[in-house]
Order: structure tokens, then sequence, then C-alpha cells
């Protein structure tokens, strides 16, 4: 009955899709994320860290298990875990360029075998169903309003930070030796950027899930290169295509309540998928 | 045979042919393809559930389908960025598939961590194809397939094909991979490759000697987190996981 009515009637629906609670959670939650990720994005593409950026949200998973299964907020939990990855890259940061991917491979295993252990105790002890599916796929639908605040919070104080440091950076990810000659501080400036980037893919985690968050890291910003001209066109490029996937996702998994009977389709699937296209056809289209 | 030699089987020859592929994984640079390709068999296990066609079949189909993608965006520029969103869209997909399944919850776990011990008799002879198989055929083509991504030009030179030997290896590594999924699951098949095939390239001199010595690891590695699993009843996943990365740290405190 609801599903016919649905499909003949959309506008009401509509009204009630901006009503609802979780879903305005959802699309500020969503929304800060695709701000700082498009933006971070731009850099992490750059300089070729997409495996960094992916070994960070991965890591980060191991605290929101913690998170869930401590009863502490998820954010704290992606994020302090996100903070300690970068440590590690750190520690483990090596002269030669090509053992860099080793390194963030090893961290990417110790992580995810820790998330293991957290999930299969949430699992077992609590009886948290899914809290797999939580963590590792997003679940911005159940995130608790205050969530939404702290991540708009979070998003501003990054993105004011990367404001601050976007031309410096933005010269040592171009030129590493040029900027090291010109008396730039990089070895600073990159750890700051991989602090900046373990904090965006902790929204991204929180919004698609942890193992989803480089696509909103990398598909807007590597769709907007290939489409802008200059840095802040680029920029402004790749916050738009993100908040478009984020928020046409989110809205496409509220409408598919009615396309298979008693279930919705997941809003991670819908944002990855639409982001996906966007970078499709901004290859295709630069191409031709 | 009894339950436990099973699972002791089966893990072992994922583990040998992890080991194998992990080795050439890491001399040719190649980590985070090695991360995505399990991926890609992520979708094949959660679309056989649900269209109900075998587990081998759609594990190995999604793997080597994500070969043929992984080849196709290796020459674009930008060839991490173009990874990780193959890796993503993998992922989105198998999550779209388990949540029609209706298994959702319940299956994304052990098809992320594993589920060591929902193994069957019947898995044992796909594994055991793989396990054996695979370490023989990096064996023979060992110096190809690293030659080709340390230097492509002198494999160009020489009459090689370097594109040819990278379909290749990725086609190995889809399989490796694809397959051991169900063991370890599609995050932690990565755990049994790169940490033993980094502490061998530190280690080994000669090739060959690196691709016995990683294969050697991974056993160990196998066994050992399979020991602490059945005192602890822990997950198989984090021992792999943490004691991967326990390997590569001592070796790298030992040579450096």
């Amino acid at each position: 009955m609801t599903m016919t009515r649905y499909m003949s009637v959309p506008f009401p629906d509509v009204l009630a899709f901006f009503q609802s609670g979780p879903v305005q959670v959802a699309l500020v939650l969503s929304g800060a994320a695709a701000i700082i990720c498009g933006t971070l994005g731009l850099f992490t593409v750059l300089r070729g860290q997409a495996f960094a950026g992916h070994a960070l949200a991965d890591v980060s998973s191991s605290g929101g298990a913690g998170g869930l299964l401590l009863g502490v907020s998820p954010l704290l939990g992606f994020l302090l875990s996100g903070a300690a990855g970068v440590g590690v890259l750190e520690l483990l940061q090596s002269r030669r360029v090509a053992a860099r991917d080793e390194a963030a491979g090893i961290m990417l295993s110790a992580g995810l075998g820790v998330t293991a252990l957290l999930l299969h105790f949430c699992l077992t002890g609590h009886g948290a169903n899914g809290a797999a599916q939580a963590v590792m796929f997003g679940e911005m639908f159940s995130a608790p309003p205050g969530t939404a605040l702290w991540a708009c919070g979070l998003a501003g104080l990054c993105l004011l930070t990367l404001v601050v440091i976007a031309r410096p950076l933005l010269l040592a990810s171009l030129d590493r030796e040029m900027a090291l000659v010109s008396g730039v501080p990089v070895r600073l400036l990159e750890v700051v950027f991989l602090l900046l980037m373990a904090l965006g893919v902790t929204l991204a985690a929180m919004t698609v899930g942890a193992i989803l968050a480089t696509s909103l890291l990398i598909a807007p910003a590597a769709a907007a290169l290939r489409l802008a001209r200059g840095a802040l066109m680029a920029a402004l490029l790749a916050v738009a295509l993100g908040l478009a996937a984020c928020w046409g996702g989110v809205g496409l998994a509220y409408a598919s309540y009615g396309w298979t009977p008693g279930r919705t389709w997941p809003a991670s699937f819908f944002i990855v998928a639409l982001l996906l296209l966007f970078y499709t056809l901004a290859a295709l289209g630069r191409r031709t | 045979m009894s339950y436990l030699v099973e699972i002791w089987l089966a893990a072992s020859l994922v583990a040998l042919a992890a080991g194998a592929v992990g080795y050439v994984v890491v001399l040719r640079r190649a980590a985070f393809a090695a991360h995505a390709l399990p991926m890609a068999a992520f979708p094949g296990a959660a679309a056989s559930s649900l269209f109900g066609f075998s587990l081998p079949a759609g594990l190995a189909g999604f793997a080597l389908g994500g070969a043929a993608l992984l080849t196709l965006v290796q020459r674009s520029a930008r060839r991490d960025s173009a990874t990780g969103l193959l890796l993503a869209g993998f992922l989105a997909l198998g999550a779209l598939c388990l949540s029609l399944s209706g298994h959702y919850a319940g299956s994304v776990y052990g098809l992320l961590f594993g589920q060591v011990f929902a193994l069957g008799p019947e898995d044992l002879p796909v594994l055991g194809l793989s396990g054996l198989c695979l370490p023989i055929l990096l064996w023979l083509g060992l110096r190809p397939l690293v030659l080709s991504a340390m230097a492509p030009d002198l494999m160009r030179v020489q009459g090689g094909q370097p594109r040819l030997a990278e379909l290749a290896f990725l086609a190995l590594l889809a399989l490796a991979a694809g397959f051991a999924v169900p063991v370890t699951g599609a995050l932690l098949v990565f755990s049994l490759m790169l940490g033993p095939g980094a502490t061998a390239s530190r280690f080994c001199k000669r090739l060959e000697t690196g691709l016995l010595f990683a294969m050697v690891i991974a056993l160990g590695l196998v066994w050992v987190a399979l020991g602490l699993t059945y005192m602890t009843n822990w997950p198989v996943g984090f021992f792999t996981g943490t004691g991967s990365a326990l390997i590569y740290l001592l070796a790298r405190l030992k040579t450096v």
C-alpha cells in the first residue's frame, strides 16, 4: 500500500524527507564530510597519497569499533585511532619513497586485525549484530544529532587550517625540492596534512563507512582536477561534486524504500556509485 | 578427516599461495593492488549468495574481472587514485548485494574478516589447486614477473612484453586473493601477503630463496594464528594482521 502511494504521489514524501530527523543528521554529516574531503582530496591526489588515505581510513575503523564496544562516541574513536595511524605512518616513514606503500600496508593490516578483534567482542559480547556493517559501511541515519554538530565544528577547524597552509602545501606537493630550497617547512607541513587527512577520512568514515571513505576523498578531487583550471576552481568543483554525490545518495537511499519490498538500499552504495559516475564522466569527457 | 585438520589444511594452502604472491607483490611494489583485488572478490561472494551460483565461481570471476579493470587503469596518470576508487566501487557493490540478500548484518563480518571455522570439506579441492599451482606458476615466471615491474624497458629490449607480464601477475594475484577470502576475509588476505613478502625481500638476495622464505613465513604465521585462535577463541584475522606487522617490524629493526 505505502509503496504504491509513494510511487504515484512523490510530493508529500519530499516534505517528509526533509522533516525526518535522521535524514537531517545524515545530510549535515555527509555535507561536512563532502566539503572537507573535497578540498583535502585535491592534495591527496596531487601528492599520490591515495593509499595512505585509504590506510588511515581503514585503521580508523578500529577506533570506530572500540567506540561501539566501550559505548563512547564513534566519532571520538575514529578520530583517536586515525591520529594514532598518522603517528605510526610517521614512525615507519622511510627515506625510500618505494617503501612508503609497504609501511602504509603494514599499518593497515595491523589496524584491521585490531578491528577484527574489537568487532568480534561487539558481536559476541554485546549481541550488536550490525556492528561490522555500521563501522565498515557507515550508518549515518542512526548517528546521534550531537555527532552532526561535532562533525561541523571539526570540518570548520580542518578547513581553516587547510586554508592557512594551502599555498606552501601546494608548492611542496608539486615541487618538493623547490619548496625545501625556498625555506618552506616541508616535513612539518606533511605531518599536519596527514593529521588533516586523518580528520577528513574520519568524517567520511562516519558517512559512508571506514572502508569506503577513500572514495569520498579521492573521486571528487580526481574528477575536479581533470575538469577545472586553477586550484580554487578545482577545490570548488570537488566540493560541489562531493556534496551532489552525498546528498543525492541520501535522497536515493530514502527513496529506495519502495524499490525492493521491506529493504532499503544502503546509502553508502548510492554515494559511491554517484562518485564513480562523476569520476568516469570526467575521465571520458577529458579524453575526447 | 577431522574437522580441525581440514581447517588447518585449508588455511595452510591459503598461506602458501598468499606468501608466494605476496613476495612478488612487494618486489613489484603493488601493495595497493594487492589490497584492492581481494575487495573485488568480496561482491563475488555476496552475489553468489544472492543469485545462488557457486561460491568459488563468484570469487574467481569477480577477482579476475577486477584484475582486468585494474590493468586498464594502470596506464592512467594517477593510478593510485584509480585503484582506490575501483576498490570502493567493488565494496559498495558487495554491500548492495548483501543488503538485498537480507543477510547484510550477519555476513559483513565473515566476508570482511574471515570465517575460517565455517569451511567445509567441499572447499578443500579448490584451495588445494590454488595453494599448490599458484606457487609453482610464480616460481616458473618469477624473473619476468619481477623484471617487468623493475625495468620494463630492459624487458622490452629483450623482446618480452611487460604489459603481458603485468596482466599475468594481476590474474595470479586475483586468484590467490579470491580463494583466500572465505578463509581470512577480504580485508586480511592482504596481511598474509604483505608482511611475509616484505620480510623475505629484506633478507633474501636470491629471488627463488625469497619466494620460498615468504611462503615459510606465511605458513608459520597462519599456524601460530590458528593455534592462538583455538586457545583464545579470538578471530584469526587479529592474529594474522598483528602478527604480520610484528614480523615486519622485527625484520626492519634487524636490517636497518
